[in-house]
């Protein structure tokens, strides 16, 4: 089981991945990780810039599409490149708790191989479930 | 496109698309390609360097966060009057560059810090500034063509494909998740989640509406900023001011927008909210909202191709009007996926191509350029013949490229 998957010509103009995860907390590490790679060449990026992500969610499945949301808001807002995630999530009360630490670097086009601007987290075939290995999802990203 | 009554239909943030008023401009100069072609590499450098482009641009135009709330109550007018335009470009814009039902109190803080920066920029993905020329076979209709400004063969006029950058992509997705909500409380079903929709009357469709017009100004200020930068690049490379070029904007046209606009429907007039989402408005000659000088001519309406095999400038119909509520296509539209385009083709090598060719580009990601790759798109020619055809809109000039600036 990879980390996650470019599944081709279901969003022509767009980019669906397939994420994979032997746990919750592994599976939006390799969402990140997706994002990530889609915006730019993580081997160019030192990782030094941190910010954290706290989020709170009543299902999973929104608590990912928030998580990936905030990556987005994150690149534009603090000119955040992520590289890597770290992420810990915790349920109680029928509500799911998401805190992330995203290591980065600050944008810089002379530095960074650059990919695409990532637009938006699209909810087009949007999904989360349980499976035999662990936890898979799927996203499709607006470019 | 979809129309809903505005009494008792929806509106949905995905029908219209996360990349609010997404749209184009094209502009003309009085340059031939003769007097281009020498200085085209130092154009399309300086452009590359005038208008920011790719992963995380920010713009030259730096503004506090009353400056952007003018910008989202004002879009171009707010340019126009910083000195960032002439007058006679608000006319020239699709709802004269300015939606007047913004509503900045429906914008989230996470918006506002996301676009604030960004005004003047290209962003990525098949956003681009072209430099294209028009040769003699290519001017189908000679006398509309003038009525836009294109009078002389080989003249080379510049378009532009972008939109409200993150500051609307973030407002679509805070409406997203509002309207979650918001179809169990109007207990409404929807086979795709992308397509969550309110009731237009409803408050949170309100808000939306509200919200949505703040990105569709500010992305009128960002293609206007664009402007007059293309502008300065152009004077500064021809040491020519801007008016003695001729450089006046054909149109601004959106194509990722909802407004609420009369049509008639089994012979009486409705209002209704059109939802244009990779579709362009396509009003006729004598339209009302259209102003003065291309009241006799109808409206200008610009579709892209790719990057290497051309766009079209075009005109709307009676037709559009009866048919279509106004609206015709927006672009060519993709063939093959992003993914599939890069195991075929190298952006280096595809640059090289071009170049050999004689299309000059520069872009900040080499990826990004395979992507877009013209045998990635449909045959633009194809989708031009059939709005032609169907009379939804008609062929006025085909525009070739020469020079590209992607992100």
């Amino acid at each position: 089981m990879g980390k996650y998957k470019i599944i081709d010509d279901v969003a022509i103009a767009d980019v669906a991945f397939e994420i994979y995860g032997k746990n919750v907390n592994g599976l939006f590490e390799n969402a990140a990780l997706a994002i990530f790679e889609q915006s730019a060449d993580i081997r160019t990026i030192e990782g030094k810039k941190r910010e954290s992500i706290a989020l709170e969610s009543d299902s999973l499945d929104t608590l990912l599409f928030d998580f990936l949301s905030e990556l987005l808001y994150l690149k534009d807002a603090k000119q955040l490149l992520g590289k890597k995630s770290a992420v810990s999530i915790t349920q109680s009360n029928k509500k799911y708790s998401l805190k992330a630490e995203i290591a980065g670097d600050t944008i810089d086009q002379r530095k960074h191989t650059l990919k695409s601007d990532i637009k938006a987290v699209t909810y087009h075939m949007f999904k989360v479930e349980k499976t035999k290995e662990g936890w898979a999802a799927f996203v499709v990203v607006d470019i | 496109m979809a129309a809903f009554d505005a009494e008792e239909g929806i509106i949905s943030p995905g029908g219209i698309g996360f990349d609010i008023n997404c749209g184009m401009r094209l502009v003309t100069t009085n340059l031939t390609y003769r007097e281009v072609r020498p200085k085209l590499k130092e154009l399309i450098d300086t452009l590359f360097k005038s208008v920011p482009a790719g992963v995380g641009c920010k713009g030259f135009v730096k503004v506090n966060k009353k400056e952007f709330t003018d910008v989202m109550l004002s879009g171009s007018s707010w340019c126009v009057e910083k000195g960032y335009g002439w007058k006679a470009d608000i006319e020239r814009t699709e709802s004269y560059g300015r939606i007047d039902w913004a509503d900045p109190s429906k914008v989230s803080e996470k918006a506002v810090s996301r676009g604030i920066d960004q005004l003047g920029t290209l962003g990525s993905g098949n956003h681009y500034l072209e430099a294209q020329v028009v040769h003699a076979k290519h001017i189908f209709d000679p006398e509309t063509a003038k009525a836009f400004g294109i009078h002389t063969p080989e003249q080379v006029v510049i378009m532009v494909h972008c939109g409200s950058r993150g500051f609307g992509h973030q407002i679509g997705t805070d409406y997203l998740r509002v309207f979650e909500g918001v179809v169990k409380k109007y207990n409404i079903e929807v086979r795709d989640r992308e397509l969550m929709c309110a009731p237009f009357r409803s408050t949170e469709g309100q808000d939306y509406y509200g919200a949505m017009a703040c990105a569709a100004n500010m992305a009128f200020a960002n293609r206007q900023v664009i402007l007059h930068r293309i502008r300065e690049a152009f004077e500064k490379v021809f040491k020519t001011p801007a008016e003695k070029l001729e450089m006046n904007l054909v149109y601004d046209v959106a194509h990722n927008i909802a407004k609420v606009e009369e049509h008639e429907i089994d012979g009486k007039k409705k209002k209704v909210v059109v939802h244009r989402k990779g579709s362009t408005r396509a009003f006729p000659p004598g339209h009302p909202e259209l102003c003065k000088l291309y009241r006799k001519a109808g409206q200008p309406i610009i579709i892209g191709g790719s990057m290497e095999t051309g766009s079209h400038l075009l005109v709307g119909t009676e037709q559009a009007m009866r048919e279509t509520f106004g609206s015709t296509a927006h672009g060519s539209g993709r063939t093959m996926s992003r993914a599939a385009a890069k195991k075929q083709v190298h952006g280096e090598s595809l640059q090289k191509a071009m170049e050999k060719r004689g299309i000059y580009v520069r872009a900040v990601s080499m990826s990004g350029l395979a992507e877009e790759a013209g045998m990635a798109y449909k045959d633009v020619d194809e989708v031009i013949e059939t709005v032609h055809n169907a009379g939804i809109s008609k062929k006025v000039v085909k525009l070739i490229p020469c020079g590209n600036v992607k992100g």
